[in-house]
């Protein structure tokens, strides 16, 4: 693709540029920047991951009283889901992987604003402390939704995760911003539009959503804030205000929210397909534009998180349609997929495996999401455990599914060292087979009428529960199993070549780990990064 | 101003020439004002529902804003943005002395418009016409009222807290000026904080009619 190879290098590279804590605080490195939000990242998912654990301990037995009390239990979902969307999954793969891939696949030194850049993590951190500190005071017991009347009149600290999640929301919008700005401005030469990688595409229709969505969130929470400060009303129905406009803003923000958290997933999946079938990516410009089409409809179906808020329902019913139109950019993503694999020369190695878990989790909770599209449907299963199950299915095998991939996929190139291929099979395995014992029961679950966010059920529902609560060990064992054997490897893993995938995208074009300023020489970019050849079937690491 | 006054501006060292970078903080600027006006958005969306509902409300409780306050910092915003219009255009001519005078009258623009801000808050406060729940003026009967008065202190509330940031960069970019560190040559951060100003303005011109000319 480039004309820049990997030129032996003097050793010197992003890691040892300079030293010291410092040096690490105060970086405009885009690459050491999203290391940190990495960082972080995986440490909210372990808080998170752990309240999730707790959850499901608690509703092993009938009957309540087990581990947990009903209002702890209820702070610990709230707690659960509030750090998993806004702490986790939002920032986890565009903030972290694509801080630190975006301007290597561009053949870029950085992104366009590294001072904003940092101030973005930094944003982020002040308000993850806001939601944290929280934690130590009162909790919060609203649900990661916060609805209205019940969050103004809760006596929980309420506010300090709103504002948390105000603040966290900036570092979005700016992450956005920088990476619009970014992959407009800052290619390599040669590098023109329909050359530019699928995740670079991914990533460009997640920040437009990033920017249009998030201000109305932040508007949103500051309301909601200014209501229990100040009782302004406009969402409390005793002071003549609507609560169901809550309803309207938050998830004018939340639904395509959603697509925040999937696209870049998405385009992790379309990196690591073609490259582990030793085949041209199948429908490149149907892939690139799809984003745009999901981005595009993500603003317009909010309302069907609404169907039972007492909307009309004329918007119910054209809620409902143009939900599902977006199973038609879903679809043409999917079907390329499986076209590229189609007599590819597969490799199962560990990013390919979590790309093939991808596809078959993220199509069940696709295809899920139509029951919850149909109205009739809906309506029996509003705020049970299917819709747990769907989005779950959505956002963990979707998204974690991704990050899981594109972890292990650009780790080479993170760290300079292999991850070791065995133990990363087994996790994998563990947290496939796990996810699936916890989250399908939740499906029939739901059906059977088990309402979510309770903190006790029915005595027939206990057999149900109980595989549910032995998948999640299965998820946290595969989970811990992975950050052992990454640790590890980190250490003291093999060392990686410049490109153990032999890949054709530019950041592979560079030494493992890439030098301080990314590439010796600017690279200029010749071909499309797709061009697998069928002789070209071997990867350095697999021979 | 002479050729020694002006810096030569060295650009980042990831943009390939000063040009590049210039349009690329643009674009980033133009970014995030689309941003602002998504968050504005919110609340122009809010006022239009309510209005909707309680039409009659809104033009009681409207009568209690005054017009005239209202309609003077209408005139001061416009005369401010002619001023940093004025002071972006000297700053790219190399008139750095003039740059200086129109963003110290930019600047007392900002200031007159927050004084009279004041005095229209101070007003409100005494005639008890607060946000929601602490509404105590007992002139408005309809109990709906304190929506409207949420409504209004929200909207220039927030509008307020962006005219004290454009004070902040306004004085930042003076203190730049004073210290020779713009030229025809390089400009960016006049520009945007230009843009950036003209957006508070903008937004302003359309909150004047929808809270203090109802009807």
């Amino acid at each position: 693709m480039a004309n820049s190879s990997a030129t032996a290098h003097t050793g010197n590279h992003y890691l040892n540029h300079s030293k010291g804590l410092m040096s690490w605080l105060t970086t405009l490195d885009h690459k050491r920047i999203g290391v940190m939000y990495l960082f972080s990242v995986l440490t909210f998912f372990l808080m998170g991951g752990v309240f999730a654990l707790l959850i499901r301990m608690e509703l092993f037995k009938w009957g309540g009283h087990n581990l947990l009390e009903a209002n702890t239990y209820n702070k610990l979902f709230t707690y659960h889901g509030a750090i998993m969307v806004f702490l986790v999954v939002i920032p986890s793969i565009p903030a972290a992987l694509g801080n630190f891939i975006l301007p290597l696949m561009l053949g870029a030194k950085d992104v366009a604003f590294p001072r904003l850049n940092l101030a973005s993590y930094y944003i982020f951190m002040t308000g993850a402390c806001f939601a944290v500190l929280a934690l130590f005071m009162r909790g919060a017991d609203t649900g990661w939704t916060f609805y209205t009347p019940y969050s103004i009149r809760t006596n929980t600290t309420v506010i300090l995760v709103l504002f948390g999640a105000f603040i966290a929301g900036f570092s979005s919008i700016l992450t956005g911003l920088n990476f619009i700005v970014t992959i407009h401005k800052l290619r390599a030469p040669g590098l023109t539009w329909d050359r530019l990688p699928l995740f670079c595409w991914a990533l460009y229709a997640t920040s437009i959503i990033q920017v249009l969505a998030t201000p109305v969130l932040a508007i949103t929470l500051a309301l909601l804030c200014m209501e229990r400060i100040f009782q302004i009303g406009i969402f409390d129905p005793k002071l003549g205000g609507d609560p169901v406009l809550f309803q309207h803003f938050f998830w004018f923000y939340s639904h395509p929210a959603v697509y925040i958290m999937i696209l870049p997933a998405m385009g992790v999946i379309s990196e690591v397909i073609p490259v582990f079938s030793r085949k041209p990516i199948f429908g490149y410009k149907a892939i690139a534009y799809s984003s745009f089409g999901i981005a595009l409809i993500a603003f317009i179906v909010w309302g069907h998180h609404m169907f039972v808020s007492g909307q009309s329902e004329f918007a119910n019913f054209i809620f409902s349609l143009l939900t599902m139109f977006v199973a038609v950019p879903t679809g043409v993503k999917t079907f390329s997929w499986l076209a590229t694999m189609y007599r590819g020369s597969l490799h199962f190695n560990a990013p390919m495996l979590y790309a093939l878990g991808f596809l078959e989790l993220f199509t069940i909770g696709g295809l899920t999401g139509i029951f919850l599209a149909t109205l009739a449907i809906d309506v029996h299963l509003t705020d049970t455990y299917f819709v747990v199950a769907h989005f779950h299915y959505v956002m963990v095998g979707g998204t974690l599914m991704g990050l899981m991939a594109g972890l292990h996929y650009w780790f080479p190139k993170m760290v300079g060292k292999m991850y070791p291929e065995k133990p990363a099979l087994i996790a994998f395995w563990l947290i496939m087979i796990g996810f699936n014992i916890t989250f399908f029961p939740q499906f029939i679950l739901g059906a059977q009428g088990m309402p979510r966010r309770y903190w006790s059920y029915l005595p027939e529902f206990t057999l149900l529960n109980r595989i549910s609560t032995v998948g999640s060990w299965l998820i946290g064992i595969g989970f811990f199993y992975t950050a052992h054997y990454l640790a590890k490897a980190m250490r003291k893993g093999e060392k990686a070549v410049a490109n153990p995938w032999n890949a054709l995208t530019l950041e592979w074009q560079t030494s493992s780990p890439p030098p301080h300023e990314n590439f010796i020489e600017t690279p200029v970019v010749t071909s499309w990064p797709y061009e697998y050849l069928p002789e070209n079937t071997t990867m350095p690491v697999n021979a | 101003m002479s050729i020694e006054e002006t810096t030569v501006h060295h650009h980042a060292h990831h943009f390939a020439s000063a040009d590049d970078e210039f349009e690329a903080a643009k674009q980033g600027m133009w970014i995030f004002l689309v941003t602002e006006v998504l968050m504005f958005g919110g609340l122009f969306v809010a006022y239009a529902i309510f209005r909707g509902l309680y039409p009659e409300m809104f033009h009681a409780a409207h009568q209690h804003l005054a017009v005239n306050m209202g309609a003077t910092n209408t005139v001061v915003l416009i005369t401010s943005s002619l001023t940093m219009a004025l002071a972006v255009s000297s700053t790219q001519k190399g008139k750095r002395d003039h740059a200086i005078i129109y963003l110290v009258l930019t600047l007392l623009a900002a200031c007159c418009f927050l004084v009279i801000k004041y005095f229209e808050y101070t007003h409100k406060f005494h005639d008890g016409l607060l946000p929601g729940g602490l509404f105590t003026n007992t002139e408005l009967k309809d109990p709906k009222s304190p929506l409207f008065f949420s409504l209004y202190f929200m909207m220039t509330g927030l509008h307020g807290i962006h005219v004290l940031i454009g004070m902040g960069v306004i004085t930042w970019i003076l203190r730049r000026t004073v210290r020779h560190e713009f030229s025809p040559g390089y400009y960016t951060p006049v520009e945007l904080v230009g843009f950036y100003w003209h957006f508070v303005d903008l937004v302003w011109i359309y909150l004047f009619p929808l809270l203090y000319l109802v009807g």
